[in-house]
Formats: structure tokens, sequence, C-alpha cells
């Protein structure tokens, strides 16, 4: 239990060869700033709503989707979530802040994205789509990235994390 | 990364290397530089995104925000409203002045609870208490005339308790003698319009009558005459006069962001038996409880009562004894609409053509149809095309020579579509914007979402595909209003403060001239002919 809670906390305790570090932050920061972007893309546009992809829902959390959709307060709530936490998130993925918690917090938000809206075989969506996807599409590889950031965190050592943790362990 | 060539393993914990502070908090802050790169490439896109957009829109769009809201005032007089013809329209039109039956209101209610994303009843409940009262309720079918009189009771409704219950009237002039009605909403078909509209305005009363105007050519000339004698409030039951999307559009022809428009194309097609009027028959109806003999007086064509009488009446629009088919249905709604976006008036010529060719099911009116009009003043041609057996939904555009605008369709897709704006590939206006890339036209220079109040010059597929489908952003905005109500409000506002209301009877006479020389032109299979001086078709 004690080392589940720890994957939660940011480390330095962790050692990798030049280039294994390099891929690492390279992959952190590259997530980051994509983050980033599609969080600053919302919150600069006063008109964009997530209702328009909730509406699209299919699978598990169709039904959710539409509950959101008919409540103003709830939709309001997530679209804020979404648009304030891909910024946050993106942000501290680049600047290696938080880095665990900002990551798995990540792969929960695509992991989310990607029920949502499922490429499974027989679901069609009209929103239209820049590639062409069967069951894995690229949220679920970001989420399953995301989840690599998490566990081979590399904050501790290129970037703010190095300064969150405790003196005792340098 | 600072890392030394020497490293080729790094560890968390420092090594005693030369300045080991300084490297270490150098790598700590390592990253930071990526997020000034980011910040600075935002910059620079928004301010190109701004640069585009100030020269897109800047001298093309002078007004950039939605109309504004239909200023109301329903605190001045009580009204007391009549209606006539209580069938699916005239109830539709009653709710729009605050007054459903408890059949719809429960209903709706239920539906709402099934459906989180069906808004009817929350609409109807939202709906602006528009000062009126339901007191008088004509219709040749006792059922419906019931229905009516319970509407008007119905304490379910926008304001609450009404202050009086409806009055029962068999025949119209009885409605219209009584002091107790101040305007009357008339929703029977479309061979009863004039009469019943010559007979109010007479009387003095208001009249809110739904389209097409009338049946024939000569009753639009005579209804025309009485409404202005008269002196009274009249409005056409054309609610996309109400409609943002429709106001917009005219404002973005109106700034001449299209250029010269020689072409215009409208379309409504449908693909349903319930599309092209095959409605229930109701089951209670019978000698008794329907007249019959009233209803038909109006029509070159008499028959006797039995099964025919009772197709006849409950889907009266597939005979031209009782009304005009496509063109008074269907094509009435896209041509005003469009009479609203470009001012077209009354066209010089009309040729149609069209037959029956998919619904034979005894009806007389043409289930494929088309039109053309010619207004050489104003240098263009409308078209219009229709089919009952198939959906294929093709929209309205406005040709211009610098840009194309791609209407939803008021028939198409219901009122609440929004529209793009394309420039033209060849276009003389945006050529030095085409040639430096600002412009392209694969993608819309303007695209409008209904709701949203968006302006945006820098639009995506994305933005073109719900600008198409246009049902997002009223979520959003909490409230979503019926057009049907706010052309309601819009005449009662126009009765109590004397003004005229957006589809008076000026513009009606258009639609109607419009629509009746299309039907002459397909009876008698020649060009029809509009003589403004003498007023009268050739």
């Amino acid at each position: 239990m004690r080392n589940y809670l720890k994957c939660f906390v940011p480390t330095s305790d962790v050692s990798y060869n030049q280039c294994q570090l390099t891929g690492l932050v390279v992959l952190r920061v590259l997530i980051g700033w994509h983050f980033l972007y599609e969080g600053i893309a919302k919150v600069l546009n006063p008109y964009w709503s997530s209702a328009a992809y909730l509406l699209e829902s299919k699978w598990i959390f169709s039904g959710l989707a539409t509950t959101i959709v008919a409540n103003p307060t709830l939709l309001t709530m997530v679209d804020n979530i979404n648009m304030w936490g891909l910024t946050i998130i993106g942000l501290a993925l680049t600047i290696g802040l938080v880095e665990r918690p900002a990551a798995y917090a990540g792969m929960t938000l695509v992991l989310l994205y990607y029920l949502f809206m499922p490429p499974f075989v027989g679901y069609d969506y009209s929103v239209p789509t820049e590639g062409s996807y069967i069951v894995v599409n690229k949220n679920l590889i970001e989420a399953a990235a995301l989840f690599i950031v998490a566990c081979f965190p590399s904050g501790g050592i290129i970037g703010i994390d190095k300064f969150l943790v405790p003196k005792s362990e340098h | 990364m600072s890392e030394s060539k020497k490293e080729n393993v790094t560890e968390a914990k420092p090594t005693n290397t030369m300045n080991p502070e300084r490297r270490e908090v150098l790598k700590g802050f390592a990253t930071i530089p990526v997020v000034g790169v980011f910040f600075y490439n935002l910059w620079k896109k928004l301010r190109i995104d701004e640069m585009r957009r100030q020269n897109l829109l800047a001298d093309l769009i002078t007004t950039k925000d939605a109309p504004a809201a239909i200023s109301s005032s329903s605190s001045g007089d009580h009204l007391r409203i009549g209606i006539i013809g209580y069938g699916g329209r005239g109830q539709h039109l009653v709710r729009g002045a605050g007054f459903a039956t408890p059949e719809w209101t429960a209903r709706a209610s239920e539906n709402a609870q099934k459906n989180k994303l069906d808004k009817g009843f929350e609409t109807f409940m939202q709906q602006e208490d528009l000062n009126v009262s339901l007191t008088g309720v004509c219709d040749l079918f006792d059922v419906r005339a019931e229905m009516g009189i319970a509407a008007s009771e119905n304490e379910i409704r926008p304001g609450g308790r009404p202050a009086e219950a409806a009055k029962k009237y068999r025949h119209h002039t009885e409605l219209l003698e009584d002091d107790n009605i101040d305007a009357i909403i008339i929703g029977t078909p479309d061979h009863w319009h004039s009469q019943i509209a010559i007979d109010a305005a007479r009387a003095g009363k208001h009249v809110y009558c739904e389209k097409g105007l009338t049946r024939t050519f000569d009753e639009a000339i005579d209804l025309y005459d009485a409404v202005k004698e008269a002196g009274i409030t009249f409005q056409l039951g054309h609610q996309n006069r109400q409609v943002e999307a429709n106001e917009k559009a005219r404002q973005i022809v109106e700034q001449g962001l299209l250029g010269p428009v020689n072409l215009v194309e409208i379309t409504t097609n449908r693909n349903s038996s319930w599309g092209a009027w095959v409605w229930d028959i109701h089951p209670e109806a019978n000698k008794n409880n329907l007249d019959w003999d009233t209803f038909q007086k109006p029509s070159p064509n008499k028959i006797k009562f039995g099964d025919e009488a009772l197709a006849r009446f409950f889907r009266w629009r597939c005979w031209f004894d009782y009304g005009t088919g496509l063109s008074g249905d269907l094509f009435s709604h896209d041509f005003d609409a469009m009479n609203q976006i470009l001012d077209l008036g009354i066209p010089k010529y009309a040729s149609a053509s069209g037959g029956i060719y998919f619904f034979k099911d005894g009806r007389d009116v043409p289930d494929v149809f088309q039109a053309t009009f010619e207004y050489p003043e104003k240098e263009l041609t409308l078209l219009y095309s229709a089919t009952l057996s198939s959906n294929q939904s093709r929209g309205n555009l406005i040709m211009g020579h610098d840009a194309t605008m791609q209407l939803g369709g008021q028939s198409n897709r219901g009122s609440v579509a929004g529209f793009i704006v394309t420039a033209d590939i060849e276009s003389t206006r945006y050529k030095e914007k085409l040639n430096d890339g600002i412009i392209n036209p694969q993608y819309p220079i303007y695209s409008y979402t209904p709701g949203s109040k968006q302006i945006d010059g820098i639009t995506s597929a994305t933005s073109r595909y719900f600008a198409n489908k246009g049902l997002v952003y009223t979520y959003r905005e909490g409230k979503r209003v019926d057009p049907t109500h706010l052309h309601v409000q819009d005449w009662l506002d126009s009765i109590r403060n004397g003004t005229q209301p957006r589809c008076n009877i000026d513009v009606a006479l258009h639609e109607a001239v419009a629509c009746h020389m299309a039907t002459e032109s397909y009876l008698k299979g020649r060009r029809i002919e509009w003589d403004p001086k003498k007023r009268r078709l050739v």
C-alpha cells in the first residue's frame, strides 16, 4: 500500500541512463505542451462547450453525457474542469511540477475522452476526426503514454519537482 | 538538457562535480524555456488570427452583435383573443400565446422526465406571459373546440391561472360579433383564411393568420384591401421572421459580403407520409360532431359527407379545393425567409411544373414541384424545387459573385439551423485576400451558429459542421425560445403599440402572389406574369 501511494508523490528516488532520461523528459514535455494548448484554446474561446462532444457520446457513458448536457450547471462545471484541468495539467507536465499527480489526472481525463467516444466497430460519430481509428485511437495512446510518465517520473531530476523533494532524500 | 557528455548515468542524488548547486538548480528549471517557446507561439498565433479576423470582418461586418432580444410590452393592455381553427397548427399558435391543452402539458412534462434533452415543456413554461386571455374558440370539429376550451382553463402555463375561460362558437361570424374578443388567430385550412380575415377586419378585430395567406390570388388582393381599409394589425404566420439567423443573414447581404446575387435556390424536401400531409383521421369524427357543409362552403368542388370527406377534412393540404400543396405549405416559408433576407418582393414572371409521382392516394396537388421566379429589375432568378419522396436535405443557397451563403432552410431543418458564407474562388472582391492566403475558399469566411452569438472568421471543418447542425449552444444559453411564441408576441406588441408587425400585410402579399403565380403556372401549364399596375396575373 505504501508503495502504491508512493507513486503519487514527487520523487527523485530513481535513476536512468542518459538516453532513458532524455526520452522521458521529451515525452513528458510534449504531452504537457499538447494539454496546455488544448486547455488554453478552450479558455480563450468564450463559446467553447463540451456539449457538442458529449451529445455524440456512445457506449457506457452516453447516459451520463446526456445528463450533463441537460443540466446547465453541471455542463458549466464539466466545461471548466476540462478547460482549466487541461491547462493546469499541461503546465505542470511541461515544467515538471507535481508531475505524478498531473500525469495520473491527465491519464484519467484522456481515458474519459476515449470512453465517452470509443472508436469501436459499428460506432459512428458525426464529429469530424483527423485520422482513421479502429478500437485504438490517439486518446488511448496518450493515456498509456501518461501512465509511463507517471511510472517513470523525470520531474525530480529535470523539473521543478527537484526542489519539492525533501532535502533528506538528496 | 544540461547534462555533460561525460555523464552517461544520471542519478537523483547530486554528484560532487563542478558547481554542483548551480548545476542542480539549472536542471530543475531546464524545461521552463519550453513554456516560453509555447507562449511565444501562442502569442504569434493569436496575433495572426486577430489580423485575419480584422482583415476579413472589420471592414465587412459592421454589427458584430447578435440582434437584440425583442422588447416586449406585454405589461400594456390585457388582450382577449379568439382562435378559429384549433387543429395541429392552431394548437401550436395558441401555445405560443401561452395556452396548452391539459393533454399536451401532461405529455410534454412526461416526455421531459423520460428524456432529459426534451425541453419542450420547459420552453413552454419559460415563455413570457403575454398578458392575454383565450376567450373564444371556434372549430368545426367539436372534439377540437372542447380541447380549446380546456386549454383556456389550464392552469399549467406561464403566468399561472388564466383570467377567464373561453366560450365556444359554432361559426366564426358569431365569434367576431362578440365584444369580448379583441383579436383572432386563424388556424383554419387556407380556403377559409380570406373570408374569416376579411370579416374580422371589418369587425375591427386584429388578425394573426396562418400561412399561406389565401387559397387563390383574388382572395389575397381582397384580403389586402380589407386589412388596409380597416387599419387593423395583421400578422401572417411566418415565424421565420423572428429567427435570429435570418436577421443576421440579412445584415450580411446588406453589407455586400456576397457581391452581386443573380441566383437563389431554395429547396424543401420531405420523405414521410406525415410530411406529405397524410395525417390521422380522428377516430371520433362523425357527421354529428363535424360540420362538413360549413367546411367545404368556400371550396369550388363539393362532395357529400362520408369517408372521402373525412379524409379531405383531416388531410386538406392534399387538395387544391382547400390549399395549394407544396406552394402554400413549404415554398411559402422559404420564400418568406428569402424575402426577409433579400427584400425580393413580388416576382415579374413565374413558371412551374411537377406532378403526382409518388403519393398516388387520390390527391390532386403535386408531390414533386419546381418553380422559377424572375426578377428582371433585381437581375435575379429564384429557383425552387421540392420532392415529398426524398429527405435529401439541400438547404438554401444565395449565390453571389463574391461569396455564397448556405442556409439550413426553414422547412428542411426547422428554424434552428445556422448558415455559412464561403468565398468564391473567382471572386473580384476577395481576389487579393485569396491570393495572399488570408481567405481559404474551402472554409467559410463567416459561420453563424444559432444562440452562440459567435462571429468568427477563423473557422474549421468542425465549426462548419456545427453551424449546419446548429443545436449545441441553445443548451448553454440555458433558455430556448420558440419562434412561434415570439411571432405571436410581436403581433400582440404591435396591437398595443400601434406599430407594424414583422410579417405585416405588405410582405404577406409578396408571399401570396409569388405562391399563386407558381400554382397558376402549374395548373395552366404556362408562364405567369404579374401586372403590378392593374394588380392582376396575366
